[in-house]
């Protein structure tokens, strides 16, 4: 089945497909387990999310329903590009709406509402490898892995607490995947990270310049790494989302005027919507 | 008392080169044991085979476990030989650069194998990390420095508190003090000496300084072209060499 002139339903040739698929069985298999894969060029530079789209293009069927998000929203120049990407190549339907989704490729979120069975998420990742930051040789992090030697990462958080009084690792905070193997979660914010622990969807992560997939199973123990004296703890505001009134989401600031005035907003613009549709009101609307 | 360390007949070659060749002998907890010979004899290879850097090309190293009594260390699985390099044993280098991490502070360097083992509390790990910096002598005020703002012999002072944090039975050290000013040198080998006393730690250091050897060692091998030509009590080979090669050595190097 093709849909844009001269390309294969979803880009990738059918071979390229089945690579991709073996690789993703082989990471769901092993949680949290960097599988090598042999990541083809995308009509995308690196960093542009090749990673995901190549998992993506390698799962995506006529029938899916696919969302794509980037910081949280559907409409910037990254979303819109992969989503008209794939609506030209496989010619499935998108959404904006993560409850009609069966696919959600993503880059730096979790979305707000609850992922249900079926679904499955889709991480662009631009570094895999949690350890690379004190072990750039490559053997020697396989080794690290393979016998879950990882007082390293401890050593990273320990770091941050003697510099600045807490972990101030915010994203790409390191997760121990089904009690086994360290994990990057790729850039979302360690706000997302409990979300990911425990999950009814399929997790699916993808890298593209590194050539690594690896895959959290739905219902899988997903734990942020800390000290007994300096628990996890995820990002909080002191108000609610200025749009919706959400409290329990999360906010980014954004600036209103060119006179110092901002407020807080979700970064999840789809979770926000829906909520003023329900009703919902923040300060904003309120004012 | 039970042996620490029997190395038997051990070799080790490069191609066709030597890098030392039927090295025989045994090491008994808390005694220190001094390895000499002029630049290119063999000394840093038979420190790393003997430290498990260094897979030997022949011969049996076996190392008395807690847990099992003397064990050919090739016998162990990798996993059970990296533990036990980073948790019984302390492996100071002779560049600092070699055996800290660069780019974490001197806390972290420290803490970093109480980590590995599993300790997973911040305030403890820092109470111990400056309990070690006090006993090596560096200011606890300078925890959270990274190695590079520390000058030569405080690294070296790093490196060994990094090492004996988990109080290992046995530290292998090569030329822990060259490249050191003569009386850093002076302190550091004093520390050393108290150190290594006071723990009852096993010591297997190489040097080509026979002060050192003087100072530290309470026994001696002598090496010349990968093999050991003399060995001995210090005092009995220092005073009293035997060999024309440890003749020389002696006599052209301890100042009369
Ligand atoms: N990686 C290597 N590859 C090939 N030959 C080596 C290697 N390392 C050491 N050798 C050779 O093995 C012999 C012993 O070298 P080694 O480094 O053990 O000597 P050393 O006693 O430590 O010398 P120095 O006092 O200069 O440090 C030398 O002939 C050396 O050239
Ligand atoms: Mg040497």
């Amino acid at each position: 089945m093709s849909t844009a002139q001269g390309y294969n339903f979803a880009y990738l040739d059918e071979q390229t497909k089945r690579m991709i698929r073996r690789a993703i069985l082989k990471a769901v298999a092993i949680p949290g387990y960097q599988v090598p894969f042999g990541s083809r060029e995308m009509p995308l530079p690196y960093g542009w999310g090749t990673g995901g789209i190549q998992v993506t293009a390698a799962i995506l069927g006529p029938d899916d329903t696919l969302k794509v998000i980037d910081q949280g929203a559907d409409d910037t120049t990254n979303a819109v590009n992969i989503r008209s990407f794939f609506q030209k190549t496989a010619g499935m339907a998108t959404t904006d709406r993560t409850r009609e989704a069966s696919i959600i490729q993503t880059r730096h979120r979790i979305p707000e509402t609850p992922l249900v069975e079926g679904q499955i998420m889709v991480y662009q990742v631009p570094i895999p490898e949690p350890l690379r930051w004190l072990e750039p040789r490559e053997g020697e992090t396989r080794k690290m892995h393979g016998l879950a030697e990882y007082g390293v990462m401890q050593v990273k958080l320990y770091e941050d607490i003697a510099h600045y009084g807490h972990i101030s690792t915010a994203y790409d905070y390191p997760v121990r995947v089904n009690g086994r193997y360290v994990m990057s979660p790729s850039p979302i914010p360690k706000f997302d990270n409990p979300k990911m622990d425990n999950s009814p969807a399929l997790q699916l992560f993808g890298a593209g310049r590194e050539k690594r997939i690896y895959a959290i199973p739905p219902y899988t123990r997903v734990e942020s790494l800390d000290f007994e004296d300096h628990p996890f703890q995820i990002e909080s505001w002191d108000q609610a989302c200025a749009i919706c009134g959400s409290a329990d989401s999360y906010l980014d600031e954004i600036v209103t005027d060119d006179k110092g005035g901002r407020m807080f907003v979700c970064s999840d613009t789809d979770y926000c919507g829906e909520r003023v549709a329900a009703g919902h009101t923040g300060e904003e609307q309120a004012a | 008392m039970n042996k620490l360390l029997q190395v038997t007949d051990l070799s080790k070659n490069y191609g066709s080169r030597i890098g030392c060749e039927g090295v025989a002998f045994d090491l008994y907890p808390g005694e220190v044991l001094g390895i000499v010979g002029e630049s290119g004899s063999g000394k840093t290879t038979l420190l790393r085979c003997l430290s498990a850097q260094l897979e030997p090309s022949a011969g049996r190293i076996a190392y008395d476990m807690r847990t099992q009594g003397l064990t050919d260390i090739w016998s162990l699985s990798e996993p059970e030989r990296r533990m036990l390099m980073r948790t019984d044993w302390g492996i100071v280098h002779q560049n600092a650069r070699d055996g800290l991490r660069m780019e974490v502070s001197a806390g972290a360097n420290v803490g970093e194998r109480l980590m590995a083992v599993g300790a997973r509390h911040y305030g403890n790990i820092r109470t111990e990390a400056e309990d070690w910096l006090t006993k090596v002598e560096i200011d606890t005020g300078r925890i959270d420095d990274l190695p590079a703002t520390f000058s030569g012999g405080m690294q070296q002072r790093l490196q060994i508190a990094r090492n004996l944090v988990t109080q290992p039975r046995l530290v292998f050290m090569d030329e822990p003090t060259s490249g050191l000013d003569v009386s850093v040198q002076a302190r550091l080998l004093d520390l050393i000496r108290t150190l290594v006393n006071r723990l009852g730690i096993a010591c297997v250091i190489v040097t080509h300084d026979l002060g050192v050897v003087r100072l530290l060692a309470h026994r001696l091998m002598v090496m010349r072209r990968g093999r050991v030509v003399e060995h001995g009590l210090t005092d009995q080979v220092l005073d009293d060499p035997q060999h024309p090669y440890t003749q020389l050595l002696v006599s052209s190097i301890l100042p009369v």
